[in-house]
């Protein structure tokens, strides 16, 4: 499984980027941590004629940390794993990337290599869509930014130009006293997803669920929001019994593939299953308050 | 620890038979210093790279390779054509029937490709790169026909892989004892019950690989890659192109895993060295993942339908069914080797009377079927485990119990297992002896049988609770004969050559412990060498759990040999009798003079000899397991498994309990994770390691074992038993049935592996709405 | 082809490769350096694990180029003269190994973790471990002799 032919190249500024992604008129690929795209060259699956490798340009790797949480493009999950700040600063990220493939590949894997692969059972484009993030990118036309939602197309399939390039995803600002849930199933840990679900939400004065927001993934498409388990959810005081029923019920509409690793029936009841877990483990979290 | 090696004591003293000596060969694997086939080094080499079919089964309209031998780089592209007239066809080495003949592997394919991932042609170049930058020239068209990936649809005869021989089966072995017939229709209870077992992979972390140098001058060729059976490899290879046996080589250097699926003579085994030959330069061929995953021998697809006939009481009396086994597209070296076994060990550590059981075998069009670890006993310990199961259950009676009834007692020792009606020199085969029941006891004890019985079905924290047993014998030893030459050196060390083949079983250590126990010499002093076909006069390798007892008895009794040569030497040198000299720590004396070994060495002391041995060892033990099934995801945890087993002798006690931990990681990896999944095709889905599923770290910590010397075999001089396959052999049955235990107010019946989470959720909810309706 | 300088276990080996060559096929058929072992070459296995600036990588998954300058560590590094490395010594005593061919990936990976985490605790190392395939040992050795080998990191 060597590798097939291309050009390398590793520009030292974006621009010098983006002018090589333009002459290759859609060729070229660029290259972050490698993590998703040297398997699919080692396959052949992928036959660009260059790589454009983002290694030497500067100012894509801050962790910045304020009234939102912005996450350079070239951030590696092993980054995020050990920013402190992150514990209090958006602690549903480090807890979703725990649950990123493994060790060495989260010393190299990259958000935005993440985003534009777009694996429908990737634990960080879920995390993104879940929390409204805002996707940053440039290219020859100038800049633009994307909303998670609407950044995603199709497994493996986003709505980035052949010469875009991300250069952040943006989380709004996480409140301490948030509380969230993360569940996913896999074979093996590490393993990608067979069905995964995301909590977060505001309680409000009366102790009520405020501001819920439901995730889902590996599902087979991109990932989603529930929103039928959001508005279930919205009002509601938080107790195990709600969380059975509503979750049974959000899995009505849900679109559901089958493929190789699970039937639509069984991966629509393991991610009710999971969608339980995650609200019965929110309970637990959001502690930096009374 | 690592003194240890420099003991000195007296010979045949055994100290180091029996202790936990840390292996030899760590100390190159830890520093990165082995030697793998890929990092053997030469000149001016080429390297190659298969064309495989892509497509499952079809008649070849056009191949043409014009286009692909043009490329800059490339020197060479083999075809059928290239070979000529004779194209060898790959003969069966194990259970060689006749039935086997019009279903044999020709080494490329001619006019008929019958799976995806059969060699159609090879490309030789500068680098492997280009090699498989050129595959794309390749124009390759197929009349396609229409494909078989069942056994039931094979059984129809419907397409035919194999037009000329009429059918899909090439044969049933059978498997006889008593008279099952009239046993069933006298036996007061019977059930019967369907099984499968899904297609699987041995999947050695290091690839199949050769490096075959073809040297014109001296006519002589060097094949580095062997494993495994390399004398017989070697001898299959010359045949095959004409040349002398003297004149070919095959070196087995280091190996990363066999598990019995590397080593045995594939299509490669010929092509590579035809490669050299026709370059006139070495050819390097180094097999890759995606290729292994298609290429290297698939094993133990296999459904059946069992019946079991008990007394009330809980005593089996017969057993008969059919079982019918996958084979793939080609009989292989070892293709009817698994089914042999499982129609003949389906009875297992259990005094059966009356056994009628047929194993049927089936092509079909997809990649072919050899030996993995514990072959059919693995597949037939699932059925009679599950078999003896439902029995009690319905009988009434405990689990332990009616394996305490059936267990083979030690005075029926040694026990016959049912006849083969295909005949060959392991056709007749009986248990050496051992104490099944007091082992079986001991594992009862050591996992606490008796006292977790309160958990049996209960749901705990949300997950359902289990146990479940197992008993296996695992047949070691095979014969015929196993080869050792010895040499005294200039240094008064002592040079072992052996015939046996190192696969990462710590052969080198084992038989080190061996040779230094009987020479009386530090392991410091013994260099053992093995597999190479250049270091004995005849070897025959490593497999049916065969080195330890095989190659460590022709080099006990090889040193016995040598000791007695030291001393006709030092007698002579002395001037007195042989039976006066005395040897101690590396010298021989006679009334007070003395020689070291050193000093003997020029007299040229040299033994070789082999040691023949027709009777299989049997290794026996029991397993029991506690698991814990989420019903909301059908995943299962291994909370505690246990294994108790009788080796007869332990030579080395670390190297045999990894042996045993390794192989019941790998029977749970194929109870739960892994499956080769074809489509209506013959297409495989499961082409990554991503998609094919083998056990990490975190998947099963919970196992533990223990492995005794309770009753030393009493066919060899170590009284030692094969022992490298019995961790895995009853790992299928004890889990389904600690999960059918676990689930028993869903009644589910695990009989169909893999037992993913998919699959039991949906065992579990087919029969929560069964019982709702 | 593209000039590429790689310093592995402090020695700098300089070549004009094609673009293509992974870090694995450049320590192994460059830097002569076959410790190192290719058992996937799609990222699942781990025998190819090496560290790179610190920190353990699938080398199949990385270009030589983007290695470039880069400080690379190799098994045969692990130990300077000819006595084992503590954590080498630690698998040998635990029988943390048979066929060797997963072993390189597993020390390396294992000592980058511990130069990191010294009290990294059992389901730690584990967690770790898990994105390294061993078809042998059953993994429980390997665990046993890591958890002894921390000592002589901490």
């Amino acid at each position: 499984m060597k590798l097939p032919k291309f050009e390398y190249q590793a520009p030292t500024t974006l621009s010098e980027a983006i002018a090589l992604l333009e002459a290759a008129d859609g060729e070229a690929k660029l290259l972050s941590g490698g993590q998703s795209l040297m398997p699919m060259l080692a396959f052949r699956m992928a036959t660009p004629t260059m790589l454009v490798d983002l290694r030497k340009v500067r100012g894509l790797d801050a962790i910045v940390v304020d009234d939102t949480v912005r996450l350079g493009a070239r951030v590696r999950w092993c980054d995020i794993e050990k920013d402190e700040r992150l514990r209090t600063g958006h602690p549903l990220l480090q807890e979703a990337i725990r649950h990123v493939a493994h060790y060495q590949i989260r010393n190299r894997g990259t958000v935005g290599g993440s985003m534009a692969h777009a694996d429908p059972a990737a634990e960080f484009p879920a995390v993104a869509v879940s929390c409204e993030a805002e996707i940053s990118t440039v290219s020859a036309t100038g800049s633009r930014v994307i909303a998670a939602s609407d950044f995603f197309v199709a497994p493996l399939f986003t709505v980035l130009e052949p010469d875009e390039i991300i250069t952040e995803v943006s989380f709004p600002k996480w409140s301490p006293t948030r509380r969230f849930g993360f569940q996913e199933f896999s074979r093996r840990r590490g393993d990608f997803a067979i069905a995964g679900a995301i909590v977060h939400y505001d309680m409000d004065a009366s102790g009520r669920m405020a501001d819920v927001h439901v995730g889902a993934f590996g599902l087979g498409n991109t990932p989603i929001r529930l929103e039928e388990a959001e508005a279930l959810l919205n009002g509601q005081a938080p107790s195990v019994d709600h969380f059975e029923q509503i979750a049974a019920a959000a899995m009505k509409d849900v679109e559901i593939q089958d493929d190789i690793h699970a039937d639509a029936e069984y991966r629509r009841s393991l991610l009710q299953t999971m969608l339980m877990r995650a609200l019965q483990s929110s309970l637990g979290s959001g502690v930096w308050s009374s | 620890m690592g003194d240890i090696l420099h003991q000195a004591h007296q010979p045949g003293s055994n100290s180091y038979i029996g202790q936990p000596v840390e292996r030899v060969e760590d100390l190159r694997f830890l520093r990165g210093r082995g030697t793998y086939v890929a990092d053997v080094q030469t000149q001016n080499e080429l390297h190659a790279v298969v064309f495989r079919s892509p497509v499952a089964h079809g008649l070849i309209k056009h191949l043409d390779v014009t286009a692909a031998a043009n490329v800059p780089g490339v020197a060479a592209v083999i075809t059928g054509k290239s070979i000529g007239q004779d194209v060898p066809l790959i003969p069966l080495r194990q259970q060689v029937f006749d039935e086997g003949i019009p279903y044999l592997q020709s080494v490329i394919a001619l006019d008929k490709v019958r799976y995806v991932g059969e060699p159609v042609a090879v490309v030789v170049a500068e680098t492997a790169s280009i090699a498989e930058d050129a595959l794309e020239f390749i124009e390759f068209d197929l009349d396609e026909l229409p494909v078989v990936v069942t056994t039931d649809a094979a059984r129809k005869d419907e397409h035919l892989l194999f037009e000329r021989s009429g059918t899909n089966c090439p044969i049933v072995m059978t498997a006889r004892k008593g008279d099952a017939e009239s046993a069933f229709s006298t036996a007061p209870y019977t059930r019967r019950e369907s099984f499968s077992i899904q297609r699987h992979l041995a999947l050695p972390m290091e690839t199949r690989g050769l490096l075959a140098v073809w040297d014109e001058p001296e006519s002589q060729l060097t094949v580095y890659g062997a494993a495994k059976v390399p004398f017989f490899n070697r001898a299959l290879l010359a045949r095959m192109l004409g040349l002398a046996e003297t004149s070919v080589e095959l070196i087995e250097v280091d190996v990363g895993g066999a598990f019995g699926a590397r080593g045995e003579f594939y299509p490669e085994d010929f092509l590579i060295p035809f490669a050299s030959r026709l370059t006139g330069r070495p050819v390097r061929w180094i097999e890759d993942r995606r290729e292994n995953l298609m290429a290297m021998n698939h094993a133990r697809e296999m459904d059946a339908e069992i019946e079991i006939a008990c007394e009330l009481d809980g005593t089996v009396i017969g057993l008969r069914g059919d079982i019918n086994v996958d084979i793939g597209a080609y009989v292989r070296t070892n293709g009817f080797t698994a089914p042999r076994n499982v129609a003949q060990f389906c009875s297992g550590p259990y005094d059966i009377a009356n056994i009628a059981l047929n194993a049927n075998v089936f092509m079909t069009n997809k990649t072919p079927a050899g030996t993995y670890r514990g072959p059919g006993r693995f597949e037939s310990s699932f059925f009679m485990e599950r078999l003896l199961y439902l029995a009690a259950r319905d009988l009434g009676i405990e689990q332990a119990d009616i394996r305490r009834k059936n267990l083979i007692p030690e005075a029926k020792m040694p026990y016959k297992l049912a006849k083969m009606g295909h005949v060959d020199p392991s056709s007749d085969t009986e248990c050496d002896g051992g104490a099944y029941g007091e082992i079986f006891e001991r594992c009862l004890e050591e996992f606490g049988w008796a006292e977790k019985q309160h958990l049996q079905g209960k749901l705990i924290d949300g997950r359902y609770h289990g146990l479940g047993l197992g008993c296996f014998v695992e047949g070691g030893a095979a014969g015929p004969r196993e080869g050792v030459k010895m040499r005294l050196e200039s240094d008064g060390s002592v040079s072992v050559n052996v015939g046996s083949s190192a696969v990462g079983q710590g052969l080198e250590t084992i038989l080190g412990q061996i040779a230094a126990d009987g020479l009386g010499l530090p392991m410091d002093r013994i260099t053992i060498r093995h597999g190479s076909t250049t270091l004995v006069k005849e070897g025959f390798g490593s497999f049916h759990s065969r080195s330890t007892v095989m190659g460590g008895s022709a080099v006990h009794n090889a040193s016995i040999e040598m000791l007695q040569k030291i001393k006709q030497q030092a007698a002579i040198r002395f001037g007195c009798e042989a039976e006066q000299v005395e040897i101690a720590e590396g010298t021989v004396s006679c009334e007070g003079r003395r020689f070291t070994f050193a000093e003997l060495a020029e007299d040229a002391i040299e033994v070789e000899l082999s040691f023949p041995n027709s009777k299989h060892t049997y290794s026996y033990g029991s397993h029991a397991a506690h698991v814990a099934v989420d019903p909301a995801t059908g995943h299962v945890e291994i909370l505690e498994y246990q294994t108790v087993e009788d080796v007869g002798r332990v030579i080395n006690p670390a190297t045999l309990h990894g042996q045993v931990l390794g192989s019941a990681c790998q029977g749970l990896g194929s109870v739960f994770l892994e499956e080769i999944v074809y489509d209506e095709n013959g297409q495989l889905l499961t082409g990554t390691l991503a998609d094919y599923l083998i056990p990490t770290a975190t998947d099963f910590p919970g196992v533990q074992s223990i492995s005794l010397g309770l009753r030393p075999c009493p066919n060899n001089p170590l009284g030692a038993k094969g022992a490298g396959e019995g961790g895995l052999i009853a790992v299928g049955g004890t889990i389904a049935n600690a999960i059918a235990a676990a689930l028993s107010s869903f009644d589910v019946q695990p009989s169909h592996l893999p037992l993913t989470p998919r699959r039991i959720w949906h065992l579990i909810n087919n029969n929560k709405k069964k019982s709702s309706e | 082809m593209m000039q590429i300088g790689i310093t592995i276990n402090g020695v700098c080996y300089e070549r004009d490769v094609p673009a293509r060559t992974t870090l694995a096929d450049f320590i192994r058929g460059v830097a002569g350096l076959t410790g190192t072992h290719i058992g996937c070459e799609h990222g699942v296995c781990g025998a190819c694990t090496v560290v790179v600036d610190g920190s353990a990588v699938r080398s199949c998954l990385m270009l030589a180029a983007q290695a470039e300058g880069c400080r690379v560590e190799t098994v045969e590094g692990l130990a300077d003269e000819e006595e084992l490395s503590p954590l080498q010594a630690a698998f040998r005593k635990h029988h943390a190994l048979q066929c060797g061919f997963c072993t390189a990936g597993i020390l390396m990976t294992m000592h980058a973790l511990l130069l990191e985490e010294p009290d990294a605790d059992e389901e730690r190392v584990r967690e770790v471990l898990s994105g390294n395939l061993c078809r042998c040992t059953g993994y429980q050795p390997i665990v046993e002799a890591v958890m002894e080998a921390r000592q002589s990191y901490g």
